[in-house]
């Protein structure tokens, strides 16, 4: 498993998808492992019922079928899929009307979803999940993109009540890639894939939802961050260590 | 590697395993073939199907990585490129006219033999060829702080004097490796040369690639790719060397900076397309006021002018 989990980090991240299905082939006995362990770019299928698009995850899927949390339903339908409890669908309802907003705010179009669902110690889990595809032929105003995805994974793990303190527990992926291609400077593409963690103890005066949101805000702005500033940098760096730029070489003129 | 949902419980063929393991080195990052090897092993558990997948991938990773190997016994390097490939395993150094016998797997050399007259251009060829290194030389090591380079003729290497047409590859590799940063990268350029007699001109195309590895608690990696053309006039040996010197010099000069230039357009143009920094409010998100939002929907709900 470790060794698996070593290819997935060496692997580039556009072949994220064969290489995961790759493992799968050859320690069919991991799989459930592999399948929680590696985030794979997000699929979307359209709601029947709402016309709206929503994101498949390993949350809302029971057998081949996932649950839209537009109308609720199996997509396709299914007999006796599991559902949350009416209190916790009337959070998820609410919890996908804000974070749209959200999403828009942030994003500039993308789609969003969220679902919930009861664990096993008295609290509950939610997976808020965005998609973005910010290229030209895409959601990207400002079309400088040939090619460029965003994919946000966050489950937040609610524990119960506890004297008016509740905590939250935050995994959050983030997986992009964007490409920009033009005559003078050929192809450019950064992609990567980062994963962190956040815990926090709060008062639920606020309400969960208040309470989550900004958590997922403030980590969808560090992984951004450290996105652009360390992990772009570094390979920034590296390109500057292979071939230093030019201001501290000598320069010759070419002799025509 | 079709995955088709429920192959499930089948056992996959030798086979297909092999085709797996080598698409797994074959697209190993630079400079960290290795490492995929040593996880790739463990996780195939069959040393025959690993050991068929390795003869097979490791020569095609390291031609197209363009490693550069030291040769025992001189004080030479050998890059391993499909233009120095004599033999599966023989790689010529035309600056040294020395041919490495190199083991690709373990990726060394492993035994030095003078190169025999037939493997070497001949000597108006070698001429061209030898003044075109001595600049090439001399503009890797002011540009690349480690960088390798070597000049191929490709074709028509036994041309004998004026009047015939021959091909030359400069090729420029640097690479970083270090995994104790968690980053490695590599450049490397190809430069076709080609000498055309009857026109009394040189037809120059570059092709540029260059990739970084960055993977500290992440996976990050930057591709990035150009070609360009140029040309120049046929001229002494000596001064078509010192023109394809400075064409090389100044595409490579200006790709950088164009590189360059992709980084810092970054943060406000390009990413911003997948998400922005602030919202387009240009405040944080009000998530302890989330009513407003459902006020304002049954508002225009009631007025009827809803999405």
């Amino acid at each position: 498993m470790e060794a698996a989990l070593g290819l997935m980090r060496r692997i580039h991240p556009k072949h994220s998808e064969t290489a995961l299905s790759a493992l799968l082939g050859l320690l069919p006995h991991l799989s459930s492992d592999l399948l929680s362990q590696v985030d794979q770019p997000l699929q979307v299928l359209c709601d029947v019922d709402s016309g709206k698009e929503f994101i498949l995850c390993e949350y809302n899927r029971d057998a081949d079928s996932y649950r839209s949390p537009w109308s609720n339903k199996y997509h396709p339908p299914l007999e006796d899929g599991p559902y949350p409890s009416s209190e916790l669908r009337k959070l998820e309802i609410e919890a996908n009307e804000v974070f749209s907003i959200y999403r828009d705010q942030y994003y500039e179009g993308g789609i969003s979803s969220v679902y919930m669902w009861e664990d096993e110690n008295e609290g509950f889990v939610g997976c808020f999940l965005i998609k973005k595809d910010g290229s030209k032929t895409g959601h990207g105003r400002r079309g400088y993109l040939q090619e460029g995805s965003w994919d946000a994974i966050h489950v937040i793990e609610v524990g119960p009540d506890e004297e008016g303190i509740t905590h939250y527990c935050l995994t959050s992926t983030v997986m992009l890639s964007l490409t920009t291609n033009d005559q003078s400077s050929g192809t450019f593409s950064l992609s990567g894939s980062i994963r962190r963690q956040m815990n926090m103890d709060l008062s639920i005066a606020d309400g969960h939802l208040c309470n989550m949101g900004k958590m997922i805000e403030e980590m969808e702005s560090k992984l951004r961050n450290s996105l652009d500033q360390v992990y772009f940098g570094k390979t920034k760096e590296m390109v500057c260590t292979l071939r230093p730029p030019a201001e501290v070489l000598p320069m010759r003129l070419p002799e025509s | 590697m079709a995955d088709d949902g429920e192959c499930g419980e089948v056992e996959m063929s030798d086979e297909q395993k092999k085709e797996i393991a080598k698409w797994f080195l074959l697209n190993s990052p630079a400079g960290e073939i290795q490492y995929v090897a040593k996880d790739l092993r463990s996780v195939l558990s069959d040393e025959d199907v690993y050991n068929e997948a390795a003869s097979e991938a490791f020569p095609l990773y390291n031609k197209s990585h363009m490693i550069c190997l030291e040769m025992p016994g001189t004080t030479g390097d050998v890059l391993v490129t499909s233009f120095s490939e004599l033999d599966k395993n023989e790689y010529l150094d035309p600056r040294t006219a020395h041919v490495a016998i190199i083991d690709h797997v373990k990726q060394v050399c492993t035994e030095v033999r003078p190169a025999a007259d037939e493997e070497l251009p001949s000597a108006y060829v070698e001429e061209f060829r030898c003044a075109m290194d001595a600049e090439i030389l001399k503009y890797v090591s002011e540009a690349y702080p480690k960088g390798v380079c070597s000049v191929y003729c490709i074709n028509g290497k036994d041309a004998e004097g004026p009047g015939c047409d021959f091909e030359f590859a400069v090729v420029i590799s640097a690479a970083r490796h270090s995994p104790q940063n968690f980053c490695n990268g590599s450049w490397r350029s190809i430069w076709n040369i080609e000498f055309k007699d009857d026109m009394q001109m040189l037809e120059v195309r570059g092709r540029l690639q260059v990739g970084a590895h960055y993977f500290e608690e992440g996976n990050v990696q930057l591709d990035a790719k150009h070609e360009c053309k140029d040309s120049t006039i046929f001229q002494s040996p000596e001064d078509c060397a010192i023109s394809i010197a400075n064409i090389i010099r100044h595409h490579e000069t200006e790709y950088l900076t164009s590189l360059q230039a992709s980084y810092s357009n970054l943060p406000d143009t390009t990413f911003k397309d997948l998400r922005r920094k602030l919202p387009v409010t240009r405040t944080l998100f009000p998530w302890h006021n989330t009513m407003q939002f459902s006020l304002s929907r049954d508002i225009s709900k009631e007025l009827g002018i809803g999405k």
